[in-house]
């Protein structure tokens, strides 16, 4: 019997001059989601049903960029998108396009329960969720004014808003006068705002599970599907580990950085920190991205390699920890 | 220098029934696919350009489950999907959704070179189509007859076109008065139809390419989404190798398919057929699927573990075979 692990996150890539009481703000909203985790792991409920429940909440709070509070389109209206993985049996469910579900991530998982498929987009996702009977509301519940604002200053800044980052016919942003030299997906990263959120957790039978929602990129196309609904791309469970990941959507695709954590302990015999760091290191090229991980052993870990990334982490032992920085 | 390959599939899981005519009809598909491949080969074309050029043509011919002749949804209508990847920089695009685009895959090419995104779905891809004035057609140019007839008996056995394998919450399809005892995804293999096709390809300069293209799912929910447009289970490219995959949707997501044939090159420093015989073996636990892929010098291998599989390879020293059975 190994002790529970949990890791939870809302995004990488922060401003570094983002407001105090914004970064207050995160980080007792992640602390809060932590201690939900907590309990429930302490009283043994599942991996799966863990990261159901803290990605719930995640989404229910407007804080961060998923369920309310999500990114806006171009159309300034929402599109929300999810996955979720059991590690056992590598059981995995997800959702893209979503614009009256409040919680994505529960859709994901009746995708995984309850459909004979496995993942769900657009329209058809709306119907099962009527079919389903899940929550749902207009889609106005979820557009909150801080977006709103970020909407248009992104339209201003006439950003053309990239998943690559690999240099290619010229798709690099205009510059505009905004102080902040740093990038992501070509907007500056006060409007970026990427804050995707995860979860990942092992309970005490060892088993693990992650569970990733968003509301995508600002000033997406409509349409327009990143990494967080794509197993083994943002989210990724096995017998060895749970992943979630977050930050530029092309980088993590290209480099199915989920996958890539369990796929360098398996065959390379890494263990979870050693892999979260390899991976994070050669897998990104230019890209801009964080993940979480627990291990079956108990363990947990998280990496980045661009400005910040909002997580918590505790493990059976007594072990917590928020933060936003190095 | 290395000597170029290529393989193409339409496939895998085939009725072994199959009258003899339709068997000669498909080989002489993947013949004439192989030759254009290999045409644009020896005029030194690039991996990612043939990829494109012999998945169209697979597209174009109603024969296969992708473009016209596509697989019909539960409403008898198509809903296409595709991906491409490009082994230099591991780019990509995807597509889902489409229900009037002609060649799904060059649309997905353009969603990799001319938008800011990597993946477009539904609505959103059909505005990208219009937006770049690709070939449309009405929906009803892709249906074929023997599609409607095959989504009849779809329905009539009462099946429920499942991706599970794992046996779970009873999803079982019922019998259904069908002879062949051989099961794909809940549907008699009759019914099945796969058909998925692809590409892979490495071209004189040693640079690989796949891409991927299918209706997916007889009788398939409206806004179900396969392995086939998603980067690292249906399809993928890096600087070792091309992998495009065929099967059961929800293993080869699960089993991040595509991406694991490289992975265990990479980190298990496994040769071209060692990586696919390990793949097809390790990583499909109850699934059936099959995959083609080539190396960066000059391989091509394929391997499935279910009954038959449509493909057809050639390498640049003369080798070219096309089958459909072991």
């Amino acid at each position: 019997m190994v002790g529970w692990a949990i890791a939870v996150h809302g995004g990488a890539g922060v401003d570094p001059t983002l407001p105090t009481e914004r970064q207050e703000l995160a980080k007792q909203l992640l602390t809060r989601c932590l201690n939900l985790g907590i309990t429930a792991l302490k009283s043994s409920v599942s991996a799966i049903d863990v990261v159901e429940l803290v990605v719930r909440e995640l989404e229910t709070d407007p804080t961060f960029n998923s369920g309310r509070g999500s990114a806006l389109t171009e159309k300034g209206t929402v599109e929300m998108e999810a996955s979720i993985m059991d590690g056992s049996g590598r059981r995995c469910g997800a959702v893209s396009g979503l614009t009256t579900v409040k919680n994505p991530v529960s859709l994901a998982r009746l995708v995984m329960d309850k459909s004979p498929h496995s993942y769900l987009g657009f329209s058809g996702a709306e119907d099962f969720a009527k079919q389903m009977g899940v929550e749902r509301e207009e889609n106005d519940y979820f557009v909150t004014e801080d977006n709103i604002g970020m909407l248009k200053i992104a339209q201003e800044a006439n950003s053309i808003v990239f998943d690559y980052r690999i240099p290619t016919n010229g798709y690099e942003s205009c510059g505009v006068e905004v102080e902040n030299p740093i990038r992501m997906n070509g907007l500056p990263i006060s409007v970026y705002a990427p804050e995707t959120v995860g979860c990942v957790a092992v309970d005490s039978q060892g088993h693990c599970a992650a569970a990733t929602s968003t509301g995508g990129l600002m000033n997406k196309r409509t349409g327009r599907i990143g990494d967080s609904p794509l197993i083994g791309a943002g989210t990724y469970a096995c017998d060895v580990c749970g992943v979630s990941c977050t930050g530029e959507g092309e980088a993590i695709i290209r480099g199915t950085l989920a996958r890539e954590v369990a796929a360098v302990m398996e065959y390379k015999g890494l263990g979870l920190q050693e892999a979260v760091d390899f991976v994070i290191k050669e897998r990104l090229d230019e890209g801009q991205a964080g993940l979480i991980a627990v291990s079956k052993t108990g363990e947990v870990a998280c990496g980045y390699n661009c400005v910040g990334m909002f997580r918590g982490c505790a493990t059976e032992d007594g072990f917590m920890e928020v933060a936003i920085w190095e």
